[in-house]
């Protein structure tokens, strides 16, 4: 039973991202994993090994799209040879829904390779929208925005992160992709209490949850993906469970990757978690 | 100021190139940007403009290796920076990022010094790499395709094939910083220093001389196959599209092979390109 109409893959349960470290072991192991993040770029090519080894994995498991320069908050439309790539991968995968960020990361034909911060106010959230609107019915698949990490706000904005994030998906009728380390982040670097932004995030339309490390600095926190989940985090994790009720969760683990095995069992610890009897009051 | 205004000023301001300690410029534009009670502006600007001059020249320093044993790390981080400001990322992917390297150093030869043109050589050999490892396969004309070429007949290469006419034999160069690479891991302090000795002494004495490469992929492995002159002309007139007769013809002009020569050099080499899956059919002419 779904726990919601964006979230119709409730089943899923806990994926780990396919990283390019684990292929020999997943390949002669087998392990049992129950779907595979791949981010969308690696595999948005003509040809060679990346396409291969993606089909020996979709031979035996479930995969999940995710992108990280499909730049939603872009000012301009969204570039449509990327489009056309992301179609042709869609169609491989035949993935459940695709996610990308709240972000934006080119302008004028000039990419950062980065999520860019938004400046949360009333235009940047019609564009964002009408792009979002514009990637699902290209792509013809149900669309999940992620929330970044940030490192600076904008004198110009409007409103909170939070309320933009659901001036964002309410226009675009879109599902989420709640990033519980990346609200922890962002707490941190503008002060604001992580719980506010949990419990003013719309619970029927979070499609998916990411859980990942991050990088503690002086002044600062990182979004860095190459540290377990914190126990703060985990706490979060707990909470946005028991209100939006069972969600497809997946570890991200991006840089100074261990083991296969250390990965999948730090992803299985959200398992204590994921089954909470939901709230009744949201 | 609009969504568009505030892009353009961000991303100004972060791909402008940092200073020499890594440090955003003192006169960046970020009074767009709220400070907080430990960053000023600038300082939360600096985040993203390190970041992003991390990752691009994180790329390029993984994407020619052999560019860098050529010019040693300090040059090659000079050249990646100048590289970049000049020609930022056109791409949604990294994969690209180098794509106008050969170009841009063409133009700017003091990055490369007395090394230019071996540095160029080692760009293009790069370059050709990457294409060759994700480029396009397609249906391979099979051998009873090929018992009906006529001369009029014509080919495609495979579209991950690239063609090099190099001054300088780059290839046994990269495979040698290649194994360098791998062999890392393993290897003590003493033993590295020794083996970058070894390759900075054999990147002086590269002498120059006139080779031909076809950069090709196997069982998704790249290769670089050297082939004489006669190969690389028809290789390349059969990639320009001429067809087969006139593309031989092209491949001979100036050889000195006698005609019985010549025959059992076009029987081996369709084999060979037959044996590897090089040749496709041509590309069907849209209707209408």
């Amino acid at each position: 039973m779904p726990a919601n109409r964006f979230n119709a893959f409730t089943d899923h349960g806990i994926g780990i991202g396919l990283r390019i470290p684990h292929y020999a072991h997943i390949f002669e192991k087998k392990p049992v994993v129950d779907w595979f993040e791949i981010i969308s770029e690696n595999y948005m090519v003509d040809g060679g090994r990346p396409l291969a080894t993606l089909d020996r994995i979709l031979e035996q498991y479930r995969v999940v799209q995710h992108g990280v320069s499909m730049y939603f908050g872009s000012a301009e439309r969204l570039n449509r040879e990327h489009l056309r790539r992301l179609k042709t991968l869609v169609k491989r995968t035949k993935t459940p829904w695709l996610s990308d960020h709240l972000c934006w990361g080119s302008v004028d034909g000039t990419y950062s390779h980065d999520l860019l911060p938004m400046p949360y106010t009333f235009e940047a959230a019609k564009i964002t929208a009408r792009n979002i609107r514009d990637a699902r019915d290209y792509l013809e698949v149900p669309i999940a925005v992620e929330n970044v990490s940030s490192y600076a706000e904008f004198h110009l904005s409007e409103m909170t992160e939070w309320e933009f994030l659901n001036e964002v998906v309410e226009r675009a009728d879109c599902g989420i992709l709640l990033d519980v380390n990346n609200i922890y982040v962002s707490s941190k670097n503008h002060d604001f209490d992580p719980y506010q932004y949990l419990n003013s995030v719309p619970a029927e339309r979070v499609a998916q949850i990411h859980i990942a490390g991050h990088s503690k600095f002086k002044k600062y926190v990182l979004d860095t993906h190459d540290h377990p989940v914190i126990d703060p985090v985990w706490k979060m994790y707990e909470h946005a469970i028991k209100r939006i009720g069972p969600t497809a969760t997946l570890l991200e683990w991006d840089d100074k990757i261990p083991s296969f095995d250390e990965v999948h069992a730090e992803a299985r610890k959200a398992e204590k978690y994921i089954h909470a009897p939901a709230l009744v009051a949201l | 100021m609009t969504l568009l205004e505030v892009q353009r000023r961000m991303a100004h301001a972060i791909l402008q190139p940092l200073t020499g300690s890594d440090r955003i410029g003192p006169k960046t534009d970020a009074e767009f940007i709220k400070p907080n009670d430990r960053l000023t502006a600038a300082e939360r600007l600096e985040i993203y403009s390190r970041s992003y001059w991390f990752r691009v020249l994180d790329s390029l320093y993984d994407d020619f290796p052999g560019l860098r044993a050529v010019l040693g790390d300090r040059t090659f981080h000079r050249l990646s920076r100048a590289y970049l400001t000049e020609c930022p990322s056109q791409s949604f992917t990294l994969r690209n990022l180098g794509s106008r390297l050969e170009d841009w150093l063409r133009r700017n030869p003091k990055f490369a010094g007395s090394r230019h043109a071996l540095a160029l050589d080692m760009a293009r050999l790069e370059w050709a790499h990457i294409e060759a490892f994700d480029n396009a396969a397609e249906k391979v004309l099979g051998p009873e395709d090929l018992l009906e070429l006529g001369p009029r007949f014509r080919v495609r290469l495979q579209p991950y094939i690239r063609l090099l006419a190099l001054q300088y034999p780059v290839d046994d160069l990269r495979i040698q910083v290649n194994r360098a690479s791998d062999e890392r891991g393993a290897a003590s302090n003493a033993a590295l220093k020794q083996r970058h000795r070894d390759m900075t002494k054999r990147v002086s004495s590269s002498k120059s001389e006139q080779i031909f490469l076809a950069v090709h992929r196997l069982d998704f492995t790249v290769y670089y196959r050297r082939i004489n002159a006669e190969e690389y002309r028809l290789l390349s007139a059969l990639s320009d599209g001429k067809p087969i007769a006139k593309a031989i013809r092209r491949a001979f002009e100036d050889s000195s092979a006698s005609t019985e020569q010549q025959r059992s050099m076009l029987e081996k080499w369709f084999a060979v390109w037959a044996e590897l899956g090089w040749l496709c059919p041509p590309a069907r002419r849209k209707q209408g």
